[in-house]
């Protein structure tokens, strides 16, 4: 991966370069249009949309829809609008984040470094959990919470996603931690340093690059859930993308259009800063990773 | 000799560590992976409807499924729905990787734009595009008042094209996302052996013919098995898009499953949904699985 930012030796001339911006700049369009849509109809009154003005700038600008969304929005049955809900799914991210990321430094630091018999057959079996349909685990899924106490709870939901995300954070830490070099772990040992010692002064140190790859990964897949907030969350636990859902399908009274995309934007804003912010980091620390597993 | 024994305790406790210190979550694993896939399974084969109950039935429930037209319209459509997906994908993908690798002015910029949509949720993306391409607020409409007064554009509200509108959201969240792999298979070409081709006179489309894309195989490797699983996997979307509508048109099999395991109360027949689907990833997954760990050692 010495090379992977080396420029290419093709060639081309300049009616074909023209061309080529010409598409790239046509997708690029493909890629904006939607984000135009809901930002440009989020702060414009109903009857300009309904009117068939979508396409068009608001010829009254009013962040009355942004209000509502947030704030009384009908969700439901309850006038709460998306604010609850998105605390919710705050509650939800963040333990879970950090519990499978810790999780998932801690197996690919075993893995790479303790080796022992069959380890990769067990990493096999956790990558492999990665890419079930998670519909073959719903059913016990909702019976073991009933078990635990967990149904329809914020801290159900933490478990839940804790349990599917370890795969992917165990494989990045595991790719990661392969590449570093072990001679430095066996000269620590030699000098002394037990298990924890050598995982805290000597790996995490150097983990940055890949605890962003980890972090944003898990927090874009947490906050973007669907499937689990649907099945397993109660009144009170339920995640924003399961309010977005119920705000914009809901078949009762006028379609406030405007209000529905202002909450898509509400729900998408976090994972679009974290992306904006932070993805350049993303993108180099699986390159970091990728070197050779 | 306390201390002795205290010190052979530390030693050993040192070698067990690495173990214990994994255990938490292979424990999670076996349990919440493979006892609740075991026990899907098993389900499946029992009578249960509103809640687990273990009435040993059989294959009924899988003969039962495969009667069912419903059934058969979610795979029909995700035939339909899976082939485009991937297919458009990898080409566009494929397509906007090699116009990004031509020195581009303002690529960090463009790969932003292509590649921001996979940071949204399905229901986010769903909802956009719910609504731009409804008849009555979106594009039919829009071109309408525009003065094109016979332009016409019902697809997400018709059951023959319905589909291809959920073909057309998909492509649009994840194509970015192939553009990036491919973009890296690119980078890291030698371009001594591209440098040698052109002094032999070879043309452009010839070195990306001959040498350039047969050398993506690992890159088009991971692009099909990435969006095989996700097409799989679909679910999201649907929902947000279309609810499985009009009729029946944009069913896919996870929304069959919950509807059947949650809606109709018809769990068994859910759960042995829910096993087809396993048996599919897991038909891709594992040789893919298998081989690149078996490289990696």
């Amino acid at each position: 991966m010495s090379v992977a930012s080396q420029d290419t030796a093709i060639r081309t001339g300049r009616a074909v370069r023209v061309l080529i911006y010409l598409v790239l700049v046509l997708f690029s369009l493909f890629y904006l249009l939607p984000l135009y849509v809901m930002v440009v109809n989020s702060v414009k009154p109903l009857d300009e949309i309904t009117g068939g003005g979508m396409m068009n700038l608001p010829q009254v600008f009013t962040i009355e829809p942004w209000l509502k969304a947030w704030s009384s929005a009908q969700i439901g049955v309850e006038p709460t609008g998306l604010s609850p809900y998105f605390w919710n799914s705050i509650k939800m991210v963040v333990p879970a984040v950090a519990i499978s990321t810790v999780l998932g430094a801690l197996n690919g630091y075993v893995l790479t470094k303790w080796r022992f018999k069959y380890d990769t057959i067990l990493f096999g079996l956790m990558l492999f959990a990665c890419f079930i349909p998670f519909q073959i685990v719903l059913i016990p899924m909702a019976r073991m919470l009933g078990l635990m106490g967990l149904a329809g709870t914020t801290s159900g939901l933490v478990l839940v996603h804790v349990v599917y995300g370890i795969g992917f954070t165990t494989l990045y830490f595991r790719n990661y931690y392969a590449v570093f070099p072990t001679e430095l772990i066996r000269a620590a040992q030699i000098d002394g340093a037990g298990f924890f010692q050598i995982f805290w002064r000597i790996l995490l140190p150097s983990s940055g690059p890949i605890a962003v790859v980890s972090v944003i990964w898990q927090f874009t897949n947490i906050w973007n859930d669907f499937l689990f907030g649907a099945s397993f969350a109660g009144a009170d636990s339920q995640p924003m993308t399961v309010a977005l859902n119920n705000l914009v399908q809901a078949s009762h009274g006028v379609k406030e259009y405007n209000v529905h995309f202002a909450g898509a934007i509400l729900a998408a804003l976090p994972t679009l800063l974290v992306y904006i912010v932070a993805g350049r980091y993303f993108v180099r620390g699986l390159m970091a990773g990728s070197v050779k597993g | 000799m306390a201390m002795q024994a205290n010190a052979d305790f530390k030693t050993r406790l040192q070698t067990l560590l690495p173990k214990l210190v994994l255990s938490p979550s292979l424990a999670l694993m076996l349990v919440f992976v493979y006892g609740f896939i075991l026990f899907s399974v098993y389900l499946s084969f029992t009578d249960s409807r509103l809640l687990p109950s273990y009435g040993w039935v059989g294959f009924e429930n899988y003969s039962k499924l495969w009667r069912l037209s419903h059934w058969e319209t979610s795979l029909i459509n995700m035939a339909v729905f899976a082939s485009l997906y991937i297919t458009i994908c990898t080409f566009l993908g494929l397509g906007l990787a090699i116009f990004l690798d031509q020195k581009i002015r303002a690529e960090g910029m463009l790969r932003t734009i292509y590649l921001y949509p996979m940071a949204l949720s399905f229901i986010v993306t769903g909802t956009a595009w719910k609504w731009f391409l409804d008849p009555g607020i979106g594009l039919e409409n829009v071109m309408q008042s525009w003065g094109w007064t016979s332009f016409e554009f019902d697809w997400i509200k018709n059951r023959d094209f319905a589909i291809y509108t959920v073909v057309l959201a998909a492509v649009w969240q994840t194509s970015g996302f192939v553009m990036a792999m491919f973009l890296a298979g690119l980078r890291g070409i030698d371009n001594e052996i591209l440098k040698a081709a052109q002094m032999d006179g070879a043309s452009n489309w010839n070195l990306y013919r001959r040498i350039i894309i047969p050398q993506l195989r690992p890159a088009f490797l991971s692009a099909f098995v990435i969006l095989s699983h996700l097409a799989i996997k679909t679910f999201d979307l649907v929902i947000a898009l279309t609810g499985g509508g009009p009729g029946r048109a944009t069913e896919l099999p996870a929304t069959f499953m919950y509807s059947y395991t949650f809606s109709r109360n018809q769990m068994g027949i859910g759960a042995a949904s829910a096993t087809i689907m396993l048996m599919t990833i897991a038909a891709i997954m594992i040789p893919y699985l298998y081989a690149e760990l078996r490289e990696k050692k």
